[in-house]
């Protein structure tokens, strides 16, 4: 029983992989940049949240749905105006002037919050667990996983459903033709990083939520991030679903057999399905 | 006045030019052919005038005002769509997506909609859930056609709507062109069968290495004289 209960919370710690991993997989799909400072813009997304809860003493929830917009529109301004100048045939410069912001954004955060670790303030209902016969499940844990189903199952319905969905595939295909169609790729793909950073706000959300977090954090964010995009096959929302599932499983299995495991069995495992699926569990059909 | 009208229009890339002023006008409800040889700047032309090549603002004008300077969807907005050469369909559009996201910039309500691009192609009708990709070349060519005519666009630009198809698939894709021109639609073709472009025109413009040799009704062409403007012999 103890290993069903091990991997339960496993696929539910996979829902904030997932939630990290979201964002990152939006924007690569629909233009092809990785962006490096893709964690520490969660890592800023919960400090925000936290400066909203402290100034306003909202509840942090309520924090979230605030600071939702003003990431959009920084994710917005962040696209068009420093990274769609980064793009184009060479796939370096996107690279250097990420990984360039990932340093920045780590250091601001350092000066302006210092290095002490912060987390969200927590209420009764953030801390309790359901009991299921022998099996307590957090309340937490899995409201962060129904917003990771929730986030993906969005995303979708927006790519496949809407007339801005629509655009956002035709841009990622052929952003020439896309001109032609009286799509403007350049605001497109700003409307794009501006949604990855509401995702970026959950995400922030429950990081902050679950455990303590300092500017230094945000790398290794990236890295569960990335993994879990990879895992699931470059562009695939579901894909990206899985992925974070299959780091969270192995984590938490990892960390059953021996803590000093946990971080470890989560790359293993991304080694495994890269030796086995190179492309990924689901990898689009063209690219 | 025309509707549409190019003057001194240049175009180069990068060192190489492609197009040394270059006339040409088209009246409303009117339909030109533009001919000539490969590398002749027919599709230069069409990008330029799409603004996919940005020009000299008054290079082009389009219902009085200078359009040459603007970008690709702020041309497309103002009603002059483009069908580009070799159809360039988005893959991971389905038939019906490629045809909708022709609206996109330009909500205009007229004839066009998606009823009645299919009832000018009903194959499109039933491969609407196919993507776009998986049609056969003439078949993508109508979606192409489709996908510009959705936005009902004042003038339609027509690049290369024959090229890699079979005769009987081509006399199919120029059936549509009176309907086209019955919705109110201007239309300048780009065409390499000479026949094909004096059948459907109502005017008639050759190029040759950048510059238009030869213009005039069908009728007053004579096939010498059209020769001579497409190869260049002595004139």
């Amino acid at each position: 029983m103890i290993w069903v209960d091990t991997i339960l919370q496993g696929i539910l710690l996979g829902g904030l992989y997932a939630l990290f991993a979201a964002g990152l997989s939006l924007v690569f799909g629909i233009m092809r940049l990785v962006n490096l400072a893709h964690g520490d813009l969660i890592v800023m997304g919960a400090y925000l949240i936290l400066l909203l809860v402290t100034l306003l003493g909202l509840s942090p929830f309520l924090a979230a749905l605030i600071a939702m917009p003003v990431m959009f529109l920084l994710g917005w301004a962040l696209q068009k105006f420093l990274l769609n100048r980064t793009l184009g045939d060479d796939i370096l410069p996107p690279l250097l002037v990420t990984f360039g912001l990932s340093i920045a954004l780590q250091n601001a955060l350092l000066e302006t919050f210092s290095a002490d670790s912060q987390r969200l303030p927590t209420d009764a209902l953030t801390t309790a667990s359901l009991q299921m016969g022998p099996i307590s499940l957090g309340v937490m844990p899995l409201l962060t996983f129904a917003s990771a189903v929730a986030v993906i199952l969005g995303l979708n319905q927006l790519f496949y459903r809407t007339e801005l969905g629509r655009a956002f595939r035709a841009t990622s295909d052929d952003p020439v033709t896309a001109g032609l169609m009286g799509i403007k790729p350049a605001n497109i793909f700003a409307t794009a990083t501006g949604i990855a950073l509401v995702i970026v706000t959950i995400a922030a959300l429950y990081l902050g939520l679950r455990a303590n977090f300092d500017p230094n954090i945000g790398p290794a964010r990236l890295i569960y991030a990335f993994e879990a995009v990879i895992i699931g096959g470059l562009g695939s929302l579901w894909g990206t679903l899985a992925g974070g599932i299959i780091i969270g499983v192995a984590q938490t299995l990892g960390a059953a057999i021996n803590p000093e495991w946990q971080i470890l069995s989560g790359h293993i495992a991304f080694l495994l399905v890269l030796l086995v699926r190179p492309r990924g569990l689901f990898p689009r059909a063209h690219d | 006045m025309p509707l549409l009208t190019t003057r001194n229009l240049v175009a180069r890339y990068g060192d190489f030019q492609a197009l040394f002023g270059v006339d040409i006008d088209l009246g409303e409800a009117e339909t030109i052919a533009i001919i000539g040889a490969n590398g002749a700047g027919k599709t230069t032309l069409m990008r330029s005038i799409a603004g996919v090549l940005r020009n000299q603002a008054d290079a082009v004008r389009f219902d009085g005002a200078e359009i040459g300077a603007l970008p690709a969807d702020e041309i497309m907005a103002l009603g002059v769509a483009m069908v580009p050469e070799g159809r360039k369909l988005f893959p991971s559009l389905s038939v019906e997506e490629n045809l909708l996201i022709g609206t996109y910039g330009r909500k205009q309500s007229g004839h066009w909609t998606l009823e009645t691009v299919c009832d000018l192609f009903p194959i499109l009708r039933e491969r609407r859930h196919n993507p776009g990709t998986a049609l056969s070349g003439g078949q993508q060519q109508m979606v192409a056609i489709g996908r510009a005519l959705m936005s009902n666009p004042r003038v339609l630009l027509c690049d290369e709507i024959s090229l890699g198809l079979a005769p009987v698939v081509i006399k199919d894709i120029y059936k549509a062109v009176p309907a086209i021109k019955a919705a109110g639609a201007s239309i300048i073709v780009v065409e390499q069968d000479i026949a094909q472009a004096l059948a459907v025109a109502d005017r008639v413009y050759c190029m040759m290495e950048g510059r238009v040799t030869l213009s005039g009704t069908p009728d007053s062409l004579s096939r010498e004289a059209i020769h001579n403007a497409y190869f260049g012999a002595h004139q």
